[in-house]
């Protein structure tokens, strides 16, 4: 105990007498762990904002698009088929259980004009479980009705991006827009939801679906059913969803007379495939971020190990004096490496709290979220002081290995 | 207490080797106050440091208190320069950033534990009560030999080498320390080997050792 407390004396005196060449190298490990602090704070803020922007879509929720076609040798993209039809959809509603709501749509691209001007846009049509599955709020209005989607009523809800390009700033609710060859009034504008991977509902305009059929020719299977785009449904609880999606998978393949064993003809996506695939990929990009930050930790080690040299050197005479006072390999070797950890170890700690406030500060200016998490701050300051034990041992080895004779003669 | 039987050091030098101990038999007892002289690169140095267990020989054997330790490891080596061997250096080689205590207490380091009511203590022997927390810088040649003195004393080392301790001092503060260290050997019996070109310091030891070409060509009792 007496003696670790002398060699920690030793130490603190080798690296207090030159203390502003103590600092610069400790500056380069500084500088190395707080950016491997900030870049992975970063990049596990992100993901963790994305994820939550997913969520909030409404968890829990299983897309259903149909598959791809083939014609005339060519292989088109999924979502191409026209398999998937409303009536797929009241089937999944009527006979699959644990379902909370199931929202069939469909979208065509339509020629919109509002006090003269002319766009072309998406609409979509869509059944009143959409506000639910989608978790819809509105600033403004209501939503499309069951009264009104019965009656193909012509009303529509638009995003607040939409509202805001077409009637830049008036108050949308009452006013009309011709889209196609029919008229049709809004009744309410969404409340924002922010991007989203999935194409958040910010940009869209909705109708009912019943409305749409009456504009665009509305394709037919060739058993007479409603051709729709796609089908969301919402599971009741999450940890329904595997059941759920294999039910549907059954009984879509059922009704759309596959034979047993093949291909089906349509994809079910859960929501928290989704999120796993973009977590999995924000964890990469993390540990890219980190790995390049690792790159000027490694510079930081390269530089302790360039003045531990440098002081090995500068004391060989010191080293001389206390081999002849007993000093044994050992002793000599200890004293350096311990040096060299020490540096670094301060340095991993103060490049910690500089990390830290750095990414406080990028969290408070808005925009980018950061999250600090003791993994990071454990791995960043560990791998700091194995970085001044890897690189502190040549030299520490180099000094132990000194002749006394030699090093006492050494000026 | 020292007994060197016909040791022989060689260094290489190239494709040569340089023969500088040329079979070194000598016997230096418990208490006994011996100068070493001779001509430069007459081996005086080389023969002191394998004393001080800095070096091995060549061949020969080495007793010291009664061991063999010629062949010893590296790590034994540094045990018995912590615990038997007390260096003073021509060049003091006092660590410059220390005061005089620190550097008196690093005499202990290696050698047991600081104790720092001894270190105190040895430096009143030396006579430099009112130095303690002077750096080597702020001390005269002479004040900063006393202080390499008291770093050798401090653990009571069973032998003094002195390589020169004189030599970077003006003839007063020579002078000093040579009454330090002859008055320490009066009072503790202390063992010294002490290495001088200066024939009336060596002159106040009991016994002068001649050294030419590394061999011993001459031993005289004053």
């Amino acid at each position: 105990m007496k003696k670790w407390f002398g060699t920690l004396a030793t130490v603190w005196l080798g690296l207090t007498t030159h203390k502003l060449r103590s600092f610069l190298t400790m500056l380069g490990i500084i500088i190395g762990v707080a950016a491997v602090i900030i870049l992975m704070s970063i990049g596990r803020g992100t993901q963790a904002t994305i994820v939550s922007r997913i969520q909030s879509l409404g968890s829990n929720l299983l897309f259903i698009s149909p598959g791809g076609t083939t014609q005339g040798g060519v292989r088109f993209g999924p979502g191409t088929a026209t398999t998937l039809t409303l009536e797929d959809a009241q089937a999944i509603a009527g006979e699959v259980p644990n379902i909370a709501s199931v929202a069939p749509s469909n979208s065509s691209s339509l020629q919109i004009v509002v006090a003269g001007q002319n766009t072309r846009s998406q609409v979509s049509g869509i059944t009143p479980e959409y506000q639910q599955a989608y978790n819809l709020q509105l600033s403004e209005g209501d939503f499309i009705s069951d009264y009104q989607y019965q009656r193909a009523m012509k009303v529509a809800v638009l995003g607040p991006n939409v509202a805001n390009t077409l009637f830049s700033g008036d108050d949308p609710v009452g006013q009309t827009i011709r889209m196609g060859n029919i008229v049709v009034q809004v009744i309410g504008v969404l409340q924002s939801k922010g991007q989203s991977f999935m194409g958040g509902t910010d940009d869209s305009i909705l109708v009912p679906l019943t409305t749409l059929q009456q504009t665009v020719a509305q394709s037919l299977t060739s058993s007479g059913e409603h051709v729709v785009r796609s089908i969301v449904v919402q599971v009741d609880d999450q940890q329904h969803a595997a059941g759920v999606t294999s039910e549907i998978t059954a009984l879509l393949h059922e009704r759309h007379r596959l034979a047993a064993g093949a291909d089906n003809d349509f994809t079910i996506t859960s929501l928290q495939d989704i999120i796993n695939t973009i977590s999995q990929a924000m964890s990469s990009m993390t540990l890219l971020l980190g790995a390049i930050a690792a790159i000027a930790l490694l510079v930081g080690g390269i530089g302790v190990m360039n003045i531990m040299l440098v002081s090995v050197l500068e004391r060989t005479r010191e080293i001389g004096i206390r081999k002849a006072l007993g000093a044994r390999n050992r002793d000599i070797w200890t004293q350096f490496l311990i040096e060299a950890a020490f540096l670094t170890l301060a340095g991993g700690i103060i490049g910690v709290a500089v990390g830290w406030v750095v990414s406080y500060f990028i969290s408070s200016m808005g925009q980018m979220t950061t999250m600090v998490s003791s993994d990071i701050v454990i791995l960043a300051v560990s791998v700091s002081v194995g970085i001044g034990l890897f690189f502190g041992f040549y030299p520490a080895w180099n000094a132990s290995r000194l002749n006394p004779i030699e090093a006492l003669r050494s000026e | 207490m020292i007994q060197l039987e016909n040791i022989v050091k060689t260094y290489p030098m190239g494709k040569r080797e340089l023969t500088v101990l040329r079979g070194i038999t000598l016997n230096i007892e418990q208490g006994e106050l011996v100068a070493v002289m001779g001509p430069s690169g007459s081996g005086k140095t080389t023969l002191l440091n394998l004393i001080g267990c800095l070096d091995k020989p060549t061949s020969g054997k080495y007793y010291l208190d009664g061991k063999e330790v010629s062949q010893l490891s590296g790590n034994e080596l540094a045990a018995i320069r912590g615990r038997k061997v007390g260096f003073i250096f021509q060049t003091f080689n006092l660590l410059s950033r220390l005061t005089a205590l620190a550097n008196v207490e690093l005499g202990m380091t290696y050698a047991g534990g600081v104790n720092r009511q001894r270190a105190i203590e040895a430096l009143a022997k030396v006579g430099l009560s009112d130095r303690v927390n002077h750096r080597p810088v702020e001390l005269s040649g002479g004040e900063q030999q006393r202080v390499a003195i008291a770093r050798a004393l401090v653990k009571n080392p069973s032998i003094f080498l002195a390589d020169e301790p004189t030599g970077q001092l003006d003839s007063r503060s020579g002078q000093e320390i040579i009454s330090i260290l002859t008055s320490l050997h009066a009072e503790q019996g202390i063992t010294l080997l002490l290495v001088t070109h200066d024939t009336n310091i060596a002159h106040q030891c009991q016994r002068i050792i001649q050294l030419k070409d590394g061999e011993v060509v001459g031993e005289e009792r004053v």
